[in-house]
């Protein structure tokens, strides 16, 4: 069974969110997903500056295995992106809730109230 | 409902990452696939591939039955043991299946053929002979009465770790040129392999498996999955039947022209079909120059025309992408290409299609 932080909140694509004070959301893949994924070897982060919309594809993440698309969870503008996970994927594996991959600001901020919390992403079919 | 082999709970007890491999539930990793590959390119790794099928041909039209049958020619078997890869075709000269023929006796063989592929060439099989009027029979042994695990202990030291488990076998498996095996009692111990590596498959009693795979593991051989199996086999510049091949592409358009027994006046199914053919694609590998993963189907751009990835992953012992490709003829080992990733073109180098074997890069 992976590791579900209480603190963070998560999309149904397997994404975790983190809303920081200044209204800025920090966005990484779950440990769920990086269990599933496997060794990974290359991640390709979105532009700094794009806008990006809820659900469409942001980031791709590739295992040894796969390729897998990484969805923009809310709809914002991409502020910075986290190099230091693309030039070593592995610290994805290694730690996925330390190793972040963009940050955004989102159009509208109380859209993250509408991501799963904790409990409910633990109850999500495939995480279990 | 997916099949299971008989070592399907030692590998969930394992912790085994399990997937839906052709029907069958296999693991593709125990943890992490690149330690499984790094265990068998330089120390000793086992994979459990009971789901592949070996078939045993006996009577007395076993060789003119082969000679027939495959697109390499037995009459290479000369010596009791001796193995020889081999594809067989339909009459189109495209690639049923892929297989390795064991020579034992003149009136007994072993074939082992992929999983996927097992009921439709079985029923070729079955087919040719009839049609043929070949006194042979063709017997499975994946399921059923005397069916038979298979589990390939692949690495440097893997035989010396088979030998500290079969004391009984090793006079018999020591000295085992690549591509031969022994019978020894019940186990067939063959030193053949899909990684690139020395070692052995042993095929034995589907009742005995776990006993084996539980002492090889307590002496420190490492359960690999399927996707460390992947990795090495494409460094290694093995087709995979099914991404590298099928029954629309013809082995000469595959990297294995280097099996088709093709000069002499033996006729096999499908040698009209490559003798009008001919050569239609250069069958070759790629380096991945840029940043990105090659994956099979995608494109590949050349001055002399659109190519196609058939298999493509990052090497764990080049700490690079590679590929094997199917690319116009006149494309020459060295030249630069680009492959489109989700509609960016990457640069690559094309290469001889092999990258590692024996513990170290080849390129």
């Amino acid at each position: 069974m992976s590791y579900v932080p209480d603190n963070l909140r998560y999309a149904p694509s397997h994404e975790w969110l983190l809303l920081d004070a200044d209204g800025i959301i920090t966005v990484g893949i779950t440990d769920h997903a990086q269990e599933a994924l496997g060794d990974l070897v290359f991640i390709e982060l979105p532009d700094v500056g794009g806008h990006y919309v809820a659900e469409k594809e942001i980031a791709v993440v590739e295992s040894v295995k796969a390729a897998a698309d990484v969805y923009a969870p809310i709809s914002g503008i991409v502020t910075e992106v986290n190099q230091a996970a693309a030039d070593a994927p592995e610290t994805v594996n290694q730690d996925a809730y330390a190793t972040w991959l963009f940050k955004l600001k989102p159009d509208n901020v109380a859209d993250i109230n509408n991501m799963l919390d904790a409990t409910a992403y633990r109850g999500l079919a495939d995480v279990a | 409902m997916l099949r299971k082999t008989v070592l399907n709970t030692a590998h969930r007890a394992l912790g085994a990452r399990m997937v839906d491999f052709g029907g069958w539930d296999m693991p593709v990793n125990y943890g992490s696939q690149i330690e499984e590959h790094h265990a068998v390119r330089n120390n000793c790794g086992m994979f459990d591939v009971s789901h592949m099928c070996p078939v045993d041909l006996a009577g007395p039209d076993c060789r003119p039955f082969l000679s027939r049958l495959v697109a390499n020619d037995v009459a290479k078997l000369t010596v009791s043991g001796k193995a020889l890869y081999s594809a067989m075709l339909n009459e189109a000269g495209g690639v049923i299946d892929d297989l390795i023929i064991y020579f034992l006796t003149d009136t007994r063989f072993r074939i082992v053929i992929n999983a996927g592929t097992a009921d439709k060439d079985l029923a070729w099989m079955h087919a040719k002979a009839a049609e043929w009027k070949m006194d042979v029979s063709i017997a499975q042994r994946r399921t059923g009465e005397n069916s038979l695990a298979i589990i390939a202990v692949q690495g440097p030291n893997a035989r010396a770790r088979v030998w500290d488990i079969l004391p009984q076998a090793k006079a018999a498996i020591a000295d085992l040129k690549p591509f031969f095996a022994a019978e020894v009692g019940q186990y067939f111990i063959a030193s053949t392999g899909y990684t690139g590596e020395d070692g052995y498959e042993i095929m034995l009693p589907t009742d005995e498996a776990e006993a084996l795979w539980n002492k090889l593991k307590d002496a420190g051989v490492a359960p690999c999955g399927l996707g460390a199996r992947d990795t090495l086999r494409l460094e290694a510049g093995m087709n995979l039947y099914g991404q590298d091949m099928d029954e629309t592409v013809s082995p000469l358009d595959a990297g294995l022209a280097w099996t088709v027994a093709m000069k002499d006046e033996r006729e096999f199914v499908g040698k009209p079909a490559l003798t009008a053919t001919g050569q239609q694609k250069a069958f070759l590998g790629l380096i991945l120059l840029d940043k990105g993963v090659l994956r099979g189907h995608q494109q590949v751009i050349t001055k002399h025309g659109i190519g196609e990835i058939t298999s493509g992953s990052f090497s764990p012992t080049l700490q690079q992408s590679i590929a094997l490709a199917r690319l116009p003829l006149g494309v020459q080992v060295g030249d630069e290409v680009e492959v489109d990733i989700r509609g960016k073109l990457l640069k690559a180098r094309v290469t001889k299609p092999v990258f590692a074997r024996n513990g170290k890069a080849v390129i």
